[in-house]
């Protein structure tokens, strides 16, 4: 216990940026990854390679690899610079997207084809179809995949701290500096994400099954 | 009931093929459908009917040959194709009613998505509808809530609240309980009165006695024989067309 508390703000601090690593990149690759699912299922080839290519070649990667890239790799090409929290969050986004898109694709194939057809015949073009019928509809029976997706980003954040990122990954290093026990740091580092897990997004889950269970 | 030598054609499908790999699905349709037609298409299972139904809306593609809509030949996609959707009803065998929106939403989507109605007349609208094909009191539930028979008659509006110029029917009594079937068929009844034009793949031979101006008898991808209902039930030409209606009629 002394660890945890004669260390507080370390903890505090550390969590905090992982938190904020986390809704940022949990937003952008919500958003990115249900457009890529979109141009997955769309009827213009071109759209669906390039969605297939993105999926299969970030999704292939090592995750330390594209942190690896963005952190130490861009700023060398002369492009606008970053900080490592922003390449941290590009990364993690990129790479968390694929998935997103592949749980969201896998929803997407559940709605019957019925239902499109039903909206292609009153008239409304594909992306409208696509946002207004199929994809509500294939949001309610991924929330258990997709949030399997979000808990692995949740602990992904932890590779940022490889990369100059100082979040929870980055307590352990700072205890050792200080002189600290590694043990018992490690432990309370594990214990509290075991705790935003189960405390944020278990019942973010739940609440949200419980609200789009689906009337067929 | 029109005379389709007189009146403007509507629909026109001039010989149109299409292929499911080794299968000649459509062999060479010709079909006039005239403006105020009602036309029944019956036929054997696997016969293509339902395949010309949903051709007119390019719901499925087709090899060659032309289907033209008020002489304008149908777009191959994009919103061009969306746009003639719009005018083209289409009733499902199996409803496919939105599952996630109420029977109100189902019926205003596309009046006040694709056609930019206001919301508040399209729900004018839709009530209205929705009180004549009589699930008016149904509209603020979800479609698994109504029976198949309700949900039938709420597709039915929703296909006519675009205004559409014909409505295809695609074996819409299919799916349904046997006592939900004739509350479907009074609604499709009225329509056929009421002037509409009407393309209806069914089984029902009471419907296409009492509502079709010509029935269209298919078998194996061809259009094997076109009467008025009359001509076709008491006197049928080709030996498909008597085999066929021997063995639905001693069971009806």
């Amino acid at each position: 216990m002394n660890v945890l508390t004669d260390n507080s703000e370390l903890f505090l601090n550390g969590f905090k940026t992982t938190l904020v690593l986390f809704v940022i990149s949990a937003f952008f690759a919500l958003i990115l990854g249900t457009i890529v699912a979109g141009m997955r299922v769309s009827p213009a080839p071109a759209m669906r390679a390039a969605g297939t290519f993105y999926v299969n070649a970030v999704r292939n990667t090592p995750l330390t690899l594209i942190l690896a890239f963005f952190a130490l790799g861009y700023p060398r090409l002369g492009l606008p610079y970053i900080d490592f929290m922003t390449a941290a969050i590009i990364g993690l986004s990129l790479y968390t997207a694929t998935y997103v898109s592949e749980a969201i694709r896998s929803g997407i194939n559940t709605v019957s084809v019925g239902q499109s057809e039903a909206a292609r015949a009153i008239g409304l073009p594909f992306m409208q179809t696509l946002t207004l019928i199929v994809l509500p509809q294939a949001f309610r029976s991924v929330v258990p995949p997709l949030f399997s997706v979000f808990i692995a980003l949740l602990k992904n954040t932890t590779v940022a701290a490889g990369f100059s990122v100082a979040e929870a990954g980055a307590i352990r290093a700072t205890l050792s500096e200080r002189g600290e026990p590694l043990l018992p740091g490690l432990l309370w580092v594990a214990l509290i994400f075991v705790v935003l897990v189960l405390g944020i997004l278990t019942p973010l889950q739940r609440y949200l099954e419980k609200k789009w269970k689906v009337a067929r | 009931m029109t005379n389709p030598e007189q009146a403007t054609v509507l629909v026109e499908l001039k010989h149109v093929n299409k292929h499911y790999g080794a299968l000649h699905v459509l062999q060479d349709i010709n079909l006039q459908v005239a403006k105020g037609e009602v036309v029944v298409v019956i036929g054997p299972s696997g016969s293509g009917k339902s395949t010309l139904c949903r051709a007119i809306n390019r719901l499925e593609t087709i090899d060659d040959g032309s289907i033209t809509i008020e002489g304008k030949e149908l777009p191959k996609e994009g919103r061009d194709l969306a746009t003639l959707r719009a005018d083209v009803g289409m009733v499902f065998q199996s409803f496919n009613l939105f599952a996630h929106k109420t029977i109100l939403e189902n019926v205003t989507l596309g009046p006040i998505k694709v056609k930019g109605v206001s919301k508040a007349d399209a729900e004018k609208t839709a009530l209205a509808l929705l009180e004549r094909v009589g699930v008016g009191k149904q509209a603020a539930k979800l479609p698994a809530q109504l029976s198949g028979g309700q949900q039938q008659r709420v597709a039915i509006a929703r296909a006519l609240a675009m205004k559409p110029k014909v409505m295809l029917f695609d074996e819409p009594t299919s799916a349904l309980d046997p006592e939900m079937i004739n509350e479907v068929l009074d609604v499709m009844v009225e329509l056929a009165k009421e002037g509409m034009t009407m393309v209806v793949v069914t089984h029902e031979m009471g419907f296409a006695r009492k509502a079709a101006d010509r029935v269209v008898f298919m078998a194996d991808g061809q259009i094997v024989e076109e009467a008025t209902p009359t001509e076709f039930f008491t006197n049928p030409q080709s030996a498909r067309a008597k085999d066929f209606l021997s063995k639905i009629l001693t069971n009806g």
